[in-house]
């Protein structure tokens, strides 16, 4: 058989990609959401065939309507929980990012301050924060702080890495055109670091949520200003299991947004010409 | 189109005079080297792995100090004395082709305005003036290295060094070039030295072959190409260029069999 001219010629590879292609595009969304809708009818069948009281596990549905009835204290109850986590995720970029720059700059200031920071990572944010809001009077410096302490290190860790990780012979040409520490550090180590940066702020943004919600628990008192983890404390003590899931079900999509947005800001930045961000051509 | 005057006419770039260079004070790297390097020429740097080459180029960069022997640059050193091709087209790979060609003015504080006319004649040269906003992923490994070449060059620098620039590139890639780069060298009448361990290339692109040899790395010979440029296919297929790459590889293989 001879081959038609102009005419696309698509063998059984090709097809079988084609196939892959379809499942990939909609399996990434479909199947979450079907794992989604399974996962809330067993919940409610098993609520339902066992006859479980609604203080110890309430349906979905009742979940869903606590949400809507509790809105208006919830909502507020987030924007001091959000509020908390992305100024503590701006001071650890800031923080991170500024100590990074002045690790590469000074092998002095590295050796001298790198091992308190690896201390302060590794030190579980619940056994200092107590001591935290014993020293710190305002509780929201205090929640701050206790949120930035585990948001700092990802972004420190990985900035060093990557204004660490510039090529060899880039840094050669820039000695060799005269350049001063001050470009070389804007136009080569910056841009060099920025996909490491990146990936260490995604982290971070979801541990600043954590280090958040640990923060409000330890610090245990409410009144007005008090964030999701308090308002989930004190449904607790009152048996209030819908309203803690509702709460529990507000931090879960915070999180996931501020990891999409935080992707979302990260593909923006290297689409261009960072292989993790550039589609596959072949 | 610039003419190169004869050899012995020219005047001088660079002198390396005794250059020895040791590392943790008893690996010698490369011993006594004296080069004199005229303006215009095009030198090739010929030898085993370990003879020194990229030593000796590092060296004249200045991204290393010779333990013994002086380095001089004829008029003193200026801003504008170097352009460099390394191995890898290295480039900004979150730069356009344009960006990543502006570079040696950018340090020098030059804006983009004022230096688009010769990042464009820079890149006509090297035939790559419709890539201007690619980023370097987009090129494939041939073009990524006229930008390399094309940034060493922009600023018509005193001497362009080049450390085995088209080695890991295929050969039909590699020959075409070789061709470019004779050609540019036409053009714009600029000195080389350039690294390599091809005795095909050394012989096909330059008037002087510094042949060296390892352990210690030094030199052994220099060869000089007596064929007139431009050099075209007709060279590289001609008795001429057989004899004078036979005659560089004998030399080349009396230097690896002494140590080999």
């Amino acid at each position: 058989m001879s081959i038609a001219e102009n005419q696309p010629l698509y063998d059984a590879d090709d097809l079988k990609r084609f196939r892959a292609e379809r499942f990939e595009r909609f399996g990434k969304w479909l199947l979450p959401v079907a794992v989604l809708i399974a996962m809330i009818w067993l919940w409610d069948r098993i609520v339902v065939w066992n006859e479980i009281p609604h203080f110890i596990l309430p349906r979905p549905g009742l979940v869903l309507e606590t949400l809507i009835k509790d809105w208006p204290m919830l909502f507020n109850a987030l924007l001091v929980t959000l509020q908390i986590t992305l100024l503590a995720l701006a001071v650890a970029v800031i923080g991170g990012v500024g100590l990074a720059v002045l690790f590469t700059q000074s092998r002095l200031i590295e050796m001298s301050f790198y091992p308190y920071a690896v201390i302060m990572q590794v030190t579980p944010v619940v056994a200092i924060a107590p001591l935290i809001f014993i020293y710190v009077d305002s509780r929201t410096a205090g929640l701050l702080i206790c949120a930035w302490l585990v948001a700092f290190f990802p972004v420190l860790a990985n900035t060093t890495l990557g204004l660490n990780s510039a090529d060899h012979n880039l840094r050669d040409l820039f000695r060799i055109y005269g350049a001063s520490r001050w470009q070389t550090l804007r136009y080569l180590r910056l841009p060099a670091a920025l996909p490491y940066f990146l990936g260490g702020l995604r982290i971070a943004g979801g541990l600043a949520l954590i280090g958040a919600v640990v923060a409000e628990y330890v610090a245990g008192t409410g009144g007005i200003g008090s964030g999701l983890a308090f308002r989930i404390l004190e449904a607790g003590y009152r048996l209030n299991i819908p309203r803690m899931f509702a709460a529990l079900i507000l931090i879960a999509v915070t999180g996931v947004v501020i990891f999409a947005g935080l992707s979302f800001l990260s593909h923006m930045l290297l689409r261009k010409w960072h292989e993790s961000a550039v589609k596959r051509e072949t | 189109m610039m003419t190169t005057p004869p050899l012995g006419h020219r005047p001088p770039v660079l002198d390396m005079s005794n250059v020895t260079k040791t590392f943790n004070g008893d690996v010698v790297a490369l011993r006594d080297m004296n080069l004199g390097v005229n303006s215009g020429d095009f030198i090739s740097l010929l030898g085993p792995s370990g003879c020194g080459k990229s030593t000796a180029l590092r060296l004249i960069a200045g991204l290393s100090t010779p333990s013994a022997g002086r380095i001089t640059w004829a008029g003193g050193q200026s801003e504008n004395d170097l352009g460099v091709v390394f191995q890898e087209p290295t480039l900004m790979p979150w730069a356009t082709v344009a960006q990543n060609v502006w570079l040696p003015f950018r340090l020098k504080g030059q804006s983009y305005a004022s230096v688009k006319d010769e990042i464009l004649d820079a890149l006509r040269l090297v035939g790559l003036e419709k890539f201007l906003e690619a980023y370097p992923r987009e090129l494939s490994g041939g073009m990524k290295m006229r930008v390399s070449i094309a940034r060493a060059m922009v600023t018509k620098p005193r001497l362009i060094l080049m450390d085995e620039p088209f080695a890991a590139l295929d050969e039909i890639t590699r020959f075409r070039l070789n061709d470019d780069l004779l050609r540019l060298k036409a053009k714009i009448g600029c000195t080389v030295i350039f690294v390599t361990h091809s005795v095909f290339e050394s012989v096909f692109l330059s008037d002087r072959i510094v042949i060296m040899a390892a352990r210690p790395g030094r030199v052994i010979r220099e060869v000089t190409v007596d064929a007139p440029y431009p050099r075209d296919e007709a060279f590289r297929t001609s008795a001429d260029y057989a004899a004078l790459c036979r005659q560089a590889s004998e030399a080349l293989h009396e230097a690896m069999g002494e140590h080999a």
